[in-house]
């Protein structure tokens, strides 16, 4: 069927009057904040307490704009007649916005999860130096992370929570046998060292559970 | 000293209206087009909804040096905007907005060729503009302006004077008296070209290929800033005002409601040319801007022939019906 005549006419006028009666896409933007997903790309938070001064977010960075300054200090041994250990100390830990691209792959590749992404996105400057966002800036900008978003339902279940259980349930092994083994009384010499070999289990998967407990999307195995 | 009080008073109000109420249809054009765009239009200007934002864009404008250019026909050119803006103004005087003496600024008893005539003169405006300013695309606008008025007076005025027939008066007043509710049908064809051949001789969108920003940068108000530019974007407002009013009082009967006389008359009249209004900016978001040649085909072979057959339909019914 041939359309109508002016057909068309009519047809854009319906479309601005039917635009009208919905609502306006608008953001108004200073009265009302943004509702920004919790991924949004909006500054760099630093989690110094797990930065080990590896360097590799400063190598990686596209820009060139981290800058990272240390020193060692030596911990005297933990026992007597040990080795004395040496660590690094973070003195400086600067990120320059003025150069910064947000590519986040310092993000990605720290292997400590010292960095985050906050959406936090005001912090323009009249002066460029000041765009450099020393450690104690950043690390303000760390409270501004929000938590991850929950998984799908039906997801994987996280690596590091699935290792935390297969840790759990093998220790709850090792206790029932244990207690299996001390309800026989007759076997009770050969089993003495039992609970000391399921105490150094118990303490050492609950370390590793310590230690990289934040970010599910990583890895348990770190870099390939 | 009571008649002087009286004419006063009467010039007083057409002023106002002549003022505000074009304020007023620019306000809802930026509100209306806005909203049609998805869009909230001004929100800060005046605190709520940016109700003062034409006062600020006024007051912006007012700020602005007043230049005309070395070239330039100087006082022709400084001329132009109150050449395009009055005709208004004293077109307005001729509006009847109520059955009473005392609701219309002056009764005449020519009114049809009074308001047609001056109408008319505003579009000089722009002409002279074009002229004046020494610039290749003011004097491209203004010849556009110029070709414009020609297709588009015809049509404009064949229609009214079918009007004028079927009423057989050529008063504003006396053609709103002489409105039946049937002329509405009877008439609607002359009505929708006297509307479309209005809006090309105002320059809006979708006919504004005269000012076409795009193409010709303003036409010619190219060479205009501040207040003069600020009167020639007034003259538009008002002859949107100018010409839904005449359109209100030629072919939608005015002040008849549709309960037959209420007292509320005025009411009517611009209630009706405000509808019209909210047209001519829908009209405006949503069709592009016609090309130069279209705009001639459009008038030439479709709105002069629908006219004239219009007028032939209001002879022939007007011999053998009434």
């Amino acid at each position: 069927m041939a359309p109508i005549p002016g057909s068309g006419l009519a047809k854009g006028l319906a479309v601005t009057l039917r635009t009208m009666t919905k609502k306006t896409v608008t953001e108004q933007y200073p009265d009302t904040q943004p509702d920004l997903p919790p991924r949004t790309r909006g500054v760099i938070g630093l989690f110094e307490e797990n930065c080990t001064v590896c360097m590799l977010c400063a190598r990686e960075c596209p820009d060139w704009c981290i800058y990272i300054d240390s020193h060692k200090e030596t911990v005297p041994a933990a026992a007597p007649g040990g080795r004395e250990r040496s660590r690094n100390v973070l003195d400086r830990f600067a990120i320059d916005f003025s150069l910064c691209m947000y590519c986040g792959i310092c993000i990605e590749v720290c292997p400590f999860d010292a960095l985050f992404w906050s959406p936090e996105f005001e912090y323009a400057e009249t002066d460029i130096h000041e765009l450099t966002h020393e450690r104690d800036k950043l690390r303000e900008w760390m409270w501004t992370v929000p938590a991850p978003p929950a998984l799908d339902p039906g997801a994987e279940e996280p690596k590091e929570i699935a290792a935390a259980r297969k840790t759990a349930e093998k220790l709850a092994a090792a206790q029932a046998a244990e207690a299996a083994q001390v309800a026989q009384p007759a076997q009770l010499a050969e089993a003495a060292p039992a609970p000391e070999v399921t105490e150094a289990a118990q303490t050492k998967p609950a370390e590793v559970t310590q230690v990289e407990p934040v970010d599910p999307t990583e890895p348990p195995e770190g870099q390939s | 000293m009571n008649d002087a009080l009286d004419v006063a008073l009467r010039l007083l109000i057409v002023f106002v209206v002549f003022l505000t109420f074009p304020l007023i249809v620019g306000q809802t054009e930026h509100k209306v087009m806005a909203h049609m765009q998805g869009r909230l239009g001004p929100m800060y200007a005046g605190g709520f909804h940016g109700w003062a934002q034409l006062v600020a864009d006024g007051v912006k404008f007012a700020q602005k040096e007043d230049i005309v250019p070395t070239g330039a026909d100087r006082r022709i050119f400084q001329l132009a905007p109150a050449v395009a803006l009055l005709p208004y103004l004293l077109v307005l005087l001729a509006i009847p907005i109520g059955p009473s003496e005392g609701a219309v600024g002056q009764v005449l008893d020519a009114g049809i060729f009074f308001v047609l005539a001056v109408m008319g003169v505003s579009v000089l405006g722009s002409l002279m503009a074009g002229w004046a300013s020494a610039n290749k695309f003011s004097l491209l606008g203004g010849l556009r302006t110029a070709a414009q008025l020609l297709a588009y007076e015809l049509p404009m005025l064949l229609t009214a004077a079918s009007v004028a027939m079927a009423a057989g008066t050529v008063s504003l007043p006396g053609i709103v008296d002489a409105f039946h509710w049937w002329w509405l049908p009877w008439q609607i064809v002359g009505a929708i070209v006297f509307f479309v051949a209005g809006l090309a001789e105002l320059q809006r969108p979708p006919f504004d290929m005269p000012v076409a920003d795009s193409e010709i940068i303003f036409g010619a108000y190219t060479e205009y800033t501040g207040l003069r530019f600020a009167l020639f974007l007034l003259a538009e407002y008002a002859g949107i005002v100018v010409l839904c009013g005449l359109t209100t009082v030629l072919f939608l009967g005015g002040w008849h409601g549709p309960w037959g006389a209420d007292g509320l008359g005025w009411v009517w009249t611009l209630l009706k040319s405000a509808i019209l209004a909210f047209v001519v900016i829908w009209l405006r978001v949503t069709y592009p801007r016609l090309r130069e040649d279209q705009l001639q085909k459009l008038s030439w072979t479709l709105l002069v022939p629908l006219s004239l057959a219009q007028i032939a339909l209001t002879g022939v019914v007007k011999v053998v019906f009434l």
